[in-house]
Order: C-alpha cells, then structure tokens, then sequence
C-alpha cells in the first residue's frame, strides 16, 4: 500500500470510496483471474492509496488518507467510487454521513475536482443502479448520470484532471477484469475518449453483446424457447432475456471461470445498461405485443426477425425442440461422418 | 468521561461508526452508529413478487446468495412450491459455498491484519505476524486470495456468477447440472479442502471438527503452532486473552442451516440461560426507538414499515433493534455452533461466555464440517433428474424466508397482495448484532461486547481492543442498512 514508496515514481494513487451499493463490486473484483490482485495492479503501477474493504487504516488514519488528497498532499490520480450518490433526505446527502458532520455526497465533489481520473465502479456509480429502484428514496443518482440522463452528482460538463469525463464500468456487479484492464488503460495512459462508448462505458467489454458466445445458441437460432427456470431453451423469448441487446461481453471471457447469467439458467438482465432497475416489466417475463417480444436486437428489422423466426420454427429439429424444454438433453446430436466422402 | 467517535471502520463490509463514552481507560459506554441507509424495502413495494429475486441479492454482495435464498424460501411458502431434491441440494451447496468463502475472507482479509498493526510491534509473535497478516501486503492475503477466487468457481456451475445470481428459484435452481459439472465441483472442493488443511488447519478437517473442549484446542495448537494460520492466530488468542473480550448477552439465537429434508446439518434454536431451547419466530419484534425511522411500536416483521425519519430525537442509527421476545439475542457462526452442540463451542462459551476467540473458532469449526457436508450432497446430485418446478402466480399470499448467512440469521418477511409485493421487510444478521439501543434503553449485542474494554493501548486512532471485538461479529453493514 502506501508503503511501496521505492517503487512508486511514477505510479498512480488510487483512492476507492464505496457509497449506496452493496460492495459487490469488490468481492467480485477478488474473484479476478490473477496470481494476486494486489501485486497486478503494483506492476499496473497503481497505488492502492486506501480500500474501505481491505486497507488498514481505519477511522482518523483513512479520514487523513482522504484529507491529504484534498489538501494537495498527496496527489489523487484515480478516484473510484462503487456504489450510487446519495442526495437525499432533500438534496442533504444525510443518507450516507462520513462522521465529522459532512456527508459522502460533499465528499465526493470535493474529491472529484482534485482527482485526475474519475471512475464509477459498477452501474450503482455510474447511473444510480439498484439504488435508484422503486420510488428511489434516498434520491440515488451516478457520478455523472441518473439514469441514462447525463448529470448525475457532477454535472453534464464534468471533466477530471486528466480530461476525461466519468469512466462508467458498468455492471452490477462488474466483472473482475473489466475493472483491473480499465486501470491498466489508465495506469499506462492510453485509455482516452474515444475508449469509451455512448455511455462511457470502456468499450473494451461494452462493444460486445451479451449474445455474443451464448451456449444456447442453436436454440436461438430456431426459437426453440424455454419456458421455466433449469429448461436449456432459449430464454428471449418467454423469460426475459435481453443479452441480444445489451452491451458487455459476459459471455466471451465468461464469470467465475466457466459461468455467465445465461449459462446460469436465467435472463441477462441488462445490468450493464442504464436504468435497468426499472424495466417497466417483470425481469422474468418477456413483454411481448401480439405475441411478438419488444426488444428484439437492435439492429435487425422488425419484419425480417419476425419472417426468420416462423420459418426456423417450423425447421426446428426434434431434437432441438425438446431439449428446450427439458433441463437436460433427452436427445443428443447423433454421430455423423463430416468429412468429404 | 470523554466521549470519542470512532470511524469510519474499515475492513467490515459497509459503514460503520461507534461512539465510546470512556472513563480512565475503559469503554463505559458503546453507541452503534450505521450512517448510510438504502432502503430496499421501499423500492421493494408495488413490484411483482418474483422480481424480490433480482433486488435482493444486490442488497449485499458479500452475502448475496443468501439474500437469493431467503427470497426464494419466502416466495416457495407463498407459492406452496417444493424444490425437488436436486434442487434443494444445489441451494444449499450454493449457499454453502458462499458462507465459507466468507468465513476465509474475513479471517484473512478482514480480521488478521489487525495483529500486524503497529500497536503490537513488543509482542513475541509480531514480526511473523507482519509478514504474514499486513493488510495487503501480508503472504497470507496472497496465498488465500487466489484460492478463494478458484473455490468460487463453484459459483459458475452452481449460480451462473457470483455476486449476484438469479439460479435460485422458488422451485428450485434455474442451473441444471449435468454430471462432468458434478465432477468438476467435486475437484474444486477437494483442491479447497487441501488448502484449508495445508494451510489454514495445518491438520484433518476432521480432527479439528473433532476438538471438543477448550483444553483440547489448546493442546492441538501447541503441537502445530508454527505451521499454520488456525494455530497461529490461536497463540495470539492466548497471549491476548481474547476469550475475555467482547462478550455480549451469551444469548444465542440461529434459524437452522442447510435445511436437509425435515432435517438441518445445523438445527435453529435459542441458547439462553445456558440451555438450548426451541425458537419461536412469531416473538421476534422491531424497536425503532433509537432508529431514525417512523413508528413508536415495536412490530412484528411481518407488519413492519420502513418509513426513514432523518431528524428524529434521540435516534442514531439507521439500524432498527431486533429483539425476541423483547430480549437482546446474538447470531452468527458461534450461535449455530451452539444450536447444533458443538462440544468444544459449548464448553468456550461456558467458561468465559460469547468472545472474540470463540467468535473465530466457530467459524473455523464450519469449514471443518461444511466441507464434508458438501461432498456428501455433491454425491446425492442426480444429474438427468429435476432441478426446479414451475413456479405459478401469486395473488394475495404471504411466505417467510428464514436461513443462516455466514454471519448469521436472515430473515425475509413477504406479503403479496393482489399479485403485487403489499409489503416486505429483512432482519439481517447485523441487524441483530449491531442494533442500537431498544426503548427499554437496553444496549444492542456490540454496544455490550464493547463496554470494559480497554481504551488506550497503543495510541491507535481506534483501539485495538475495539477494532478485535467490532471484527470478530464478521459485520455486514450494507445488509444492515439495507
């Protein structure tokens, strides 16, 4: 931690604040795919200035960490934050008090005018999450988002230090390695506007689709839907599933090893996205209109899906058929020569 | 008297803060403050039953399986569901898995790194202990790291990811196993019990599952004190006499875990007055006399509200007080380790009462007999045959969900009306432990572990005695505040 100084010339603080949120996001970043978390991001060249969850310092000693940065002290080049700003009970930000009188939404505008980086760590920091669900009632918004409105804490014109707006890696919670290679990017300099997307997101994950690599393919390609938790269909159709138009690439590198929400048995809920909290429908059902779902992939026109989808129907395998309604193959693939004769 | 504020803790999950009034160099007094709220059981209302599946676990994401299970457990009631036995056996090696990866975290990233800290820098042991327990830097973080990462692929056949998952179903796991999955969870088990047994036991999980008296424990430390992490941390214990810290009301309350069939692998129950008694959950009430919520009545979850009132008098925390039958009770790891009779957890609490060692050495004793426990529901697997049953609507309905998170008793309370949630409240395990101070003016379970304490030693910011005792509850505050 602070004590690496030999080393440290060049390398960059890193100051991580957690607020409304569950901290998901740090017990999913122990999961990343590396020898040790703590020495990948000292050869990164980042300096975990102080972690809520696995520093130290506790009490007065974290309260000066963070004063050293703001008084110039010492120099805060990435501030990340996990977990949603909370402005409420009436725009006091008393819903997250840090001790001395100032509540954490304070802290966090005066942090982020001294910070070179500003990163929102999981879609609580980036567009309010989970946390803004329901009636909202601790006015949750991210540090530069509420929803997928810019503003946030922060202001549409929020620019760090170093120039760039709020990096949102969203997801909730993220992935361990989309976090650990946005702070190479950032560690080495290289990660600039034009490396993050719509939303801000790194495009390092968010230039996938959450379809891309999904096991249940062949059943996609032929409708073949299921119809209850632990069936292997296709879950578009009937259970809720968005991963053909949400942006992460959760099923290329794949969770905990071999692991993703679809792999799991269950819809991607787009929790990358902003406002996915509120779907405006119940997550495990597909909205559909005249027995056709809403949100079909963004990108192919309606009629087309609509005409693909009867005759694919109609060319399903038996075989296809009903292992989409089963919860393991009833039939397998039968052996077949495919070489040239 | 002086009164100092302690704060922000690190190393729990969550904010936290404690106010100690101090007289000489004693803790007279403890308030527990939790100073953020987030308020899940409002954004809750008006959702359709099911959806509790996809907020819940995002309440917490260091037990959030358990928050997954305790939904599922109050909506099957709802829905008069049964999972089928595959189902169920995948529920609790998911929640198993969860529960011990937990109980690695908080011992070693969590609770250790306080004994490297500068204040013990005379002690004997300190140097070993720099090198292997530093936060961060400490060998012991790095060996158990990757390992816990490793054992959490678990997760990937079991859940899908972890944190948050949707595989656990009211009718059972939404993650159908198929049998090289049941292979594979079987290898990751025996690579995590070979690293529990190197490294952390220095020893059988078996043999120290089998340590049944205080006098036993000791004398299996001495002969493997310098071997491994359970040793060493036991030496520490000793030599700073933990056992006398941090005790609170030595009454215990646990819900029952791994519920097997009409059985538990540990069995709920209430330990008061030194004997284990049946659990009634009917007499569980929340005071919100020192919370900054609405209401003057201490209710029944099932008729709770959650109605944040920021400038109420006298209030200091965002916790409410759960109480049974009006009385302070404890959860957690030690609590289940009484319930199912564990010789050696009985024997520790009847010499010196609930303490910080005994807090550490009942969550050691869980990974000596979860672990078996799993391989034997791993065995019981029957891939090809049901994981879940379909689940049908709600109309008006109500379910409880009542299971065991690593760090104790958590309950979920559901009332459906009309197909809609009418209403939904969740005591967490923190709740209990880290409650404030109930209108009878009666100290929640922290705020009486920290009263005796020693205020001063070693010019720490926060002392170390504090920091012991506040650790040793394995605290979840972001379940707390939920």
């Amino acid at each position: 931690m602070s004590g690496n100084q030999n080393s440290l010339q060049k390398s960059l603080n890193l100051l991580w604040l957690q607020s409304g949120g569950c901290g998901g996001c740090t017990l999913s970043l122990l999961n990343a795919d590396c020898r040790n978390l703590f020495d990948t991001l000292h050869v990164l060249g980042i300096n975990l200035l102080w972690h809520p969850s696995l520093s130290e310092q506790s009490a007065d000693e974290a309260r000066k960490i963070v004063d050293d940065c703001l008084n110039g002290d010492t120099r805060l080049d990435i501030l990340c934050l996990e977990g949603a700003v909370l402005r409420g009970p009436f725009g006091t930000g008393g819903f997250h008090q840090t001790g001395r009188g100032d509540t954490m939404k304070d802290l966090l505008e005066r942090l982020a005018k001294v910070a070179r980086h500003t990163v929102a760590v999981g879609s609580c920091a980036a567009f309010g999450g989970v946390t803004s669900g329901g009636c909202n009632p601790t006015d949750a918004c991210g540090l530069q988002y509420e929803g997928d409105a810019p503003g946030g804490l922060l202001g549409e014109d929020y620019r760090a230090g170093g120039g760039l707006p709020v990096v949102n890696i969203a997801g909730c919670p993220t992935h361990p390695n989309w976090v650990v290679e946005t702070l190479a990017a950032l560690g080495a300099g290289e990660l600039r506007e034009e490396s993050l997307d719509v939303y801000r997101r790194p495009r390092l994950y968010a230039d996938h689709l959450v379809h891309h690599g999904c096991t249940r393919n062949e059943y996609y390609e032929f409708k073949a839907s299921a119809h209850k938790p632990s069936d292997l269909g296709c879950l578009m159709e009937n259970m809720g599933c968005k991963g053909t138009q949400v942006h992460a690439d959760c099923n290329i590198r794949l969770w905990n090893g071999e692991g993703s929400c679809v792999r799991g048995g269950y819809a991607c809920i787009a929790c990358t996205e902003p406002g996915f909290e509120e779907p405006g429908h119940p997550f495990g059902v597909t909205p559909k209109v005249a027995g056709i779902p809403i949100g079909l992939p963004t990108d192919m026109p309606k009629a087309w899906f609509v005409a693909l989808a009867s005759l694919s129907k109609s060319a399903t395998p038996k075989r296809v058929k009903e292992n989409a309604v089963a919860d393991h193959q009833v039939i397998p693939p039968v052996a077949k020569r495919t070489r040239a004769k | 008297m002086t009164r100092r504020i302690v704060g922000p803790f690190n190393r729990v999950e969550g904010d936290l803060e404690v106010t100690l009034d101090i007289e000489g160099d004693q803790v007279r007094a403890a308030y527990v403050n939790s100073p953020m709220y987030r308020g899940f059981e409002q954004i809750l209302l008006g959702k359709h039953p099911l959806d509790a599946l996809a907020y819940v676990p995002r309440i917490c994401g260091i037990c959030s399986v358990a928050q997954s299970a305790a939904a599922a457990q109050a909506l099957a009631q709802a829905m008069g569901l049964q999972a089928p036995e595959n189902g169920r056996l995948a529920a609790n090696l998911t929640l198993a898995a969860e529960n011990l990866a937990d109980h690695l975290s908080h011992f070693y990233l969590f609770f250790m790194p306080d004994f490297a800290r500068d204040g013990y820098r005379e002690r004997a042991w300190f140097v070993e202990v720099l090198a292997r327990f530093k936060a961060v830097s400490g060998s012991a973080a790095a060996d158990a790291m990757p390992v816990r990462a490793k054992f959490m692929n678990a997760m990937a056949y079991l859940a899908g990811r972890w944190p948050h998952t949707l595989a656990l179903q009211p009718g059972g796991s939404s993650r159908p196993l198929e049998e090289a999955e049941r292979l594979r969870l079987k290898i990751l088990l025996a690579e995590f019990r070979a690293f529990i047994e190197r490294t952390l036991f220095g020893d059988r999980l078996e043999a120290v599952a089998a340590l049944d008296s205080e006098a036993a424990l000791y004398a299996w430390m001495e002969t493997r004190a310098q071997r491994a992490d359970f040793p060493r941390f036991l030496h520490i214990a000793r030599d700073l006499e933990l056992q006398r810290m941090g005790r609170a009301t030595d009454r215990f309350v646990s819900y029952g875990a791994y519920r097997d069939g009409d059985t538990a692998l540990f069995r709920s129950g209430l330990w008061a007055d030194g004997k284990l008694q049946p659990l009634d959950a009917g007499a569980i009430r929340e005071d919100v006399t020192s919370s900054w919520m609405a209401g003057d009545l201490a209710l029944a979850p099932e008729e709770g509200r959650t109605l944040p009132q920021p400038d109420k008098p006298g209030a200091y925390s965002w916790c409410k007080s759960p109480r049974l039958s009006g009385q302070v009770v404890e959860t957690g790891a030690l609590a289940r380790q009484m319930m199912a009779g564990h010789p050696l957890a009985r024997d520790m609490v009847g010499r010196h009462g609930g303490s910080v060692t005994a807090r550490i050495v009942a969550r050691m004793l869980e990974l000596a007999s979860v672990i078996p426990a799993m391989e034997g529901w791993l065995q019981r697997i029957r891939p090809g045959e049901p994981f879940c049953v379909q689940a049908g609507e709600i109309g008006d309905a109500r379910g409880v969900g009542l299971i065991e998170a690593a760090r104790g008793g958590l309950g979920h309370w559901l009332d459906v009306r009309e197909g809609k949630i009418y209403n939904y409240q969740i005591v967490a395990p923190t709740t209990w432990n880290f409650s404030p101070r109930d209108a009878d003016g009666e100290p929640g379970p922290l705020e009486q572990a920290l009263v005796g304490l020693p205020a001063d030693e070693g010019g720490e910011a926060a002392p170390l005695a504090v920091q012991h005792v506040v650790r040793s509850f394995d605290p979840c505050m972001v379940c707390t505040v939920h």
